[in-house]
């Protein structure tokens, strides 16, 4: 099929993709990604007579889901939804405040101390880091269960993520607008307002409204510790049992996250 | 981010526009933003209304800072104490597991899924079928895909690391998916006109375009992995979150900031990791 | 009819076989306006033959209609004696394989090294693990370095594809559409990308190969100018339908003024 002719000097060229190192490098990285996988699956326990039990566990599950208690809806359901809702947004709008503060003094080109800037990034790390469920756990602790722990959760948590992307937003920032500012002996705080906050703005409404999605999503699951919400009438119905009222749960958690896409997608088009 | 202003800035124009119509008056440099104003008062008329709706009282507030600094004290020093650094140790490495292989699973199982939820690629009724697939893998948050999963398969670490793969396989296929829709499909015109199957096409003209991105964001879900690893214990996904909620109930709170400072340990770890593996494939 | 094996050149005499005939070929984009109005021709032997006409007028889907990289509404395409219309996935990339293309924007795999676009040619013929691993044939990838000294690039093998000037880049269009050791080479206004000086070498580039290979040529161009130089029979069109068949000597000014409708604005 393929017409091979020997070039004038008797020898073939040879083409390689990867220099011999890196082709090491890369066999190396395979290598230990296939000792992870098999160490990792050694040590997971699998039951196989749970695992034959699966698929009539899950056809159980599903059969005792329907018919959906449609009737628990107004009584229980819809309160939990609003709450969700306002945990959500109030927890980013909370999360934005405070993660704007900590971005100014992550961002190099606003605040000049690295050991400052140092100091701020552990503060997105840590609050990243912790997921929203165990900071439920801290602050339903300290405050009691309800919507106060969850905001709070959320709140903390989130301001890792919005802090991070508001601190590379404000690091965009073009420096033409500041040195004109500053050059015309202008405050802190007319440079900070005039110069950057403009140029900021449409980054901190997308930014929020990504978030809030998150949010929104991650609201709905923390009142299975407390935090108020969907998550607290989900727990309510699997501690009893009640799986037809869990489907109902599920059903509106599910709503719910489609229609903050269609919103967040709508306001992102808007933006950009 | 780049971002172009739209209707922001044709308000803005109105505004300025009602400013200019009272000329008569001396013109102010900076007349009030009044979409702005308005935009504040609304935020600020919600806040209030929503924290009287779901009770958030400043009271509360106050008690529960107090709370608080007991909560702190009793948390200080961390428990280090030979039988529970036992009990961290089993059960990071068990979260360990979990969020490598649920990674791993997730990014091969991502690929097919996200190249058939590519509306350039892919057929319309199959690219809508994959689609709405992984907006159902993602629409759960990974703990309540945990408790479905401990019902079906039963407790244990499998329970948990099923339920992250659901969440990376919705989580990277939409992204793969995105990178795909938005590659330039001149570079695929061209080896298509070889006569080249179409697997030989996606490798060699759809994989160039998007890989780079695509380790990105496998990076991001590992990291996210092994956050979540950390929780699906919470509802007997196996792992440190059952160890954590334990500890929480038996009020050991010493004991729950030697599992935080771990896991967030772990985290950094794994950060520094991704960002070799980053660089190793660009 | 003889179908000629793949690779073999052709004799240009009178009774040969024509390579491409083109019977009734219609484009529709939308219902009722068809860009393609009946367009019938055949290519025989070796050479070029260059499409001219304004734009809008369909010589780019006609190119395209050829190896089906968009699919035409109505007619017959015979290639080395089969309908293109009528075959199915896996035939026509059997197909695709005999025809070689070259594009405006020479639609190269930037992120892959140069010598990678160029194999990229041999992906009908070799399995999928080869292209997956990069261990194509070494028959394969001395081919490759010899294509790659035909165009006049043999130190670029291992640049990214990005990294060359557009010029460059065609030249690996054209090395990857020979890599396929075609029986028919497209090219899709394959200079209008390039500045003058560029676009010669690369007509020229075009000519020279394929008539080496005895494989004949069917190039769009919009100009004239470089139609008239390189090919050796002008296909004129206007609004979808052929309006000049003929040697380029043959094209005089009233031709064009059909073609290119000059002088309707005058009247």
């Amino acid at each position: 099929m393929t017409n091979s002719q020997a070039s004038p000097h008797g020898i073939r060229r040879q083409w390689h993709r990867f220099s011999a190192r890196e082709r090491i490098m890369r066999t190396s990285f395979h290598v230990v990604v296939l000792i992870a996988i098999a160490w990792s699956l050694r040590s997971i326990e699998i039951f196989p007579e749970f695992l034959y039990d699966a698929p009539q566990q899950t056809a159980d599950l599903f059969a005792r889901m329907w018919p959906i208690d449609w009737a628990w809806y107004p009584k229980v359901v819809h309160a939990a939804l609003i709450e969700t809702l306002h945990i959500a947004t109030l927890g980013t709008i909370l999360a934005v405040a405070m993660a704007g503060l900590v971005a100014l003094l992550v961002a190099s080109n606003i605040t000049h101390s690295p050991v400052i800037n140092a100091f701020g990034r552990f503060i997105l790390v840590a609050t990243r880091s912790v997921h929203t469920i165990v900071w439920a756990l801290f602050f339903v602790a300290m405050f009691g269960p309800g919507a106060l722990a969850g905001t709070l959760a959320i709140a903390v948590h989130s301001i890792g993520f919005t802090g991070k992307l508001l601190s590379e937003a404000i690091e965009d920032a073009r420096p033409g607008p500041i040195e004109a500012l500053a050059a015309a002996g202008g405050s802190r705080r007319a440079i900070l307002l005039m110069g950057y906050w403009p140029q900021v703005k449409p980054s901190v409404l997308a930014i929020a409204a990504f978030r809030w999605d998150i949010n929104v999503r991650e609201s709905a699951v923390l009142g299975l510790v407390g935090g108020g919400g969907l998550g607290m009438a989900l727990d309510t119905a699997l501690s009893n049992l009640y799986w037809d009222q869990a489907g109902l749960v599920l059903l509106v958690i599910f709503g719910v996250v489609i229609a903050t896409e269609i919103m967040t997608a709508w306001i992102r088009a808007k933006i950009i | 981010m780049a971002a172009r202003i739209g209707w922001n800035d044709m308000i803005q124009g109105i505004s300025q526009g009602k400013a200019r119509v009272s000329s008569h008056r001396r013109r102010d440099a900076f007349p009030p933003n009044w979409p702005m104003r308005l935009v504040l008062v609304a935020l600020a008329t919600y806040v209030i209304y929503a924290t009287t709706v779901i009770d958030l009282s400043w009271s509360r507030f106050v008690i529960g800072l107090d709370q608080g600094a007991r909560f702190i004290a009793r948390m200080l020093p961390p428990n280090m104490a030979g039988d529970k650094l036992d009990l961290l140790f089993n059960g990071m490495l068990e979260s360990l597991q979990i969020a490598i292989i649920a990674t791993i699973v997730g990014v091969v199982l991502s690929l097919p899924l996200g190249l058939a939820a590519a509306r350039n690629l892919s057929p319309w009724p199959l690219a809508w079928m994959a689609r709405t697939l992984v907006v159902l893998f993602r629409t759960f948050h990974p703990v309540i895909v945990a408790i479905l999963f401990v019902k079906a398969v039963g407790f244990g670490a499998l329970a948990g690391m099923l339920a992250l793969v659901v969440a990376s396989v919705g989580f990277l296929a939409k992204l793969f998916a995105e990178a795909t829709e938005e590659m330039s499909m001149k570079q695929v015109e061209g080896v298509r006109a070889t006569g080249a199957s179409f697997l030989s096409l996606v490798v060699m003209a759809v994989v160039p375009q998007v890989m780079s991105r695509f380790i990105g964001f496998s990076a991001y879900q590992l990291d996210s992995n092994l956050r979540n690893s950390a929780l699906v214990g919470l509802v007997g996904g196996g792992g440190i979150g059952a160890t954590l909620f334990t500890a929480f109930q038996r009020f050991d709170y010493d004991f729950v900031l030697t599992i935080v400072l771990s896991v967030i340990a772990v985290i950094m770890v794994g950060e520094i990791l991704s960002g070799w593996m980053r660089r190793l494939f660009q | 009819m003889e179908v000629p094996a793949s690779g073999q050149p052709m004799s240009a005499g009178p009774n040969a076989a024509p390579s491409l005939v083109i019977r009734n070929l219609r484009k529709e984009y939308r219902a009722g306006e068809p860009v393609l109005k009946n367009v019938c021709f055949e290519v025989t032997g070796r050479g070029m033959t260059a499409i001219i006409g304004p734009s809008g007028t369909g010589k780019s889907t006609l190119i395209r209609c050829i190896n089906r990289l968009v699919e035409p509404t109505a007619g017959e395409i015979v290639f080395l004696g089969r309908d293109l219309a009528t075959l199915n996935r896996k035939e026509l990339r059997m197909a695709r394989r005999q025809i070689g293309m070259v594009f405006q924007e020479y639609n190269l795999v930037e992120r892959l090294s140069v010598i990678e676009n160029v194999l990229c040619g041999r992906l009908g013929f070799v399995p999928l693990w080869r292209t997956w691993s990069r261990r194509f044939p070494a028959g394969d990838i001395e081919r490759a370095f010899q294509l790659l000294d035909a165009v006049g690039l043999s130190t670029f093998a291992t640049q990214r594809a990005d990294q060359l000037s557009g010029g460059q880049r065609q030249r690996v269009g054209i090395a990857r559409a020979l890599m396929q050791e075609p029986n028919l080479l497209l090219a899709d206004e394959p200079t209008s990308s390039l500045d003058p000086k560029t676009s010669v070498e690369i007509m020229e580039l075009i000519a020279n190969r394929a008539s080496e290979r005895n494989i004949p040529v069917i190039v769009n161009i919009h100009n004239v100018a470089l139609a008239k130089r390189f090919a050796n029979r002008i296909i004129g069109m206007s609004k979808g339908e052929i309006v000049f068949d003929g040697p380029p000597t043959g094209l005089e000014d009233a031709h064009l003024v059909e073609i290119y409708g000059g002088e309707d604005w005058l009247e």
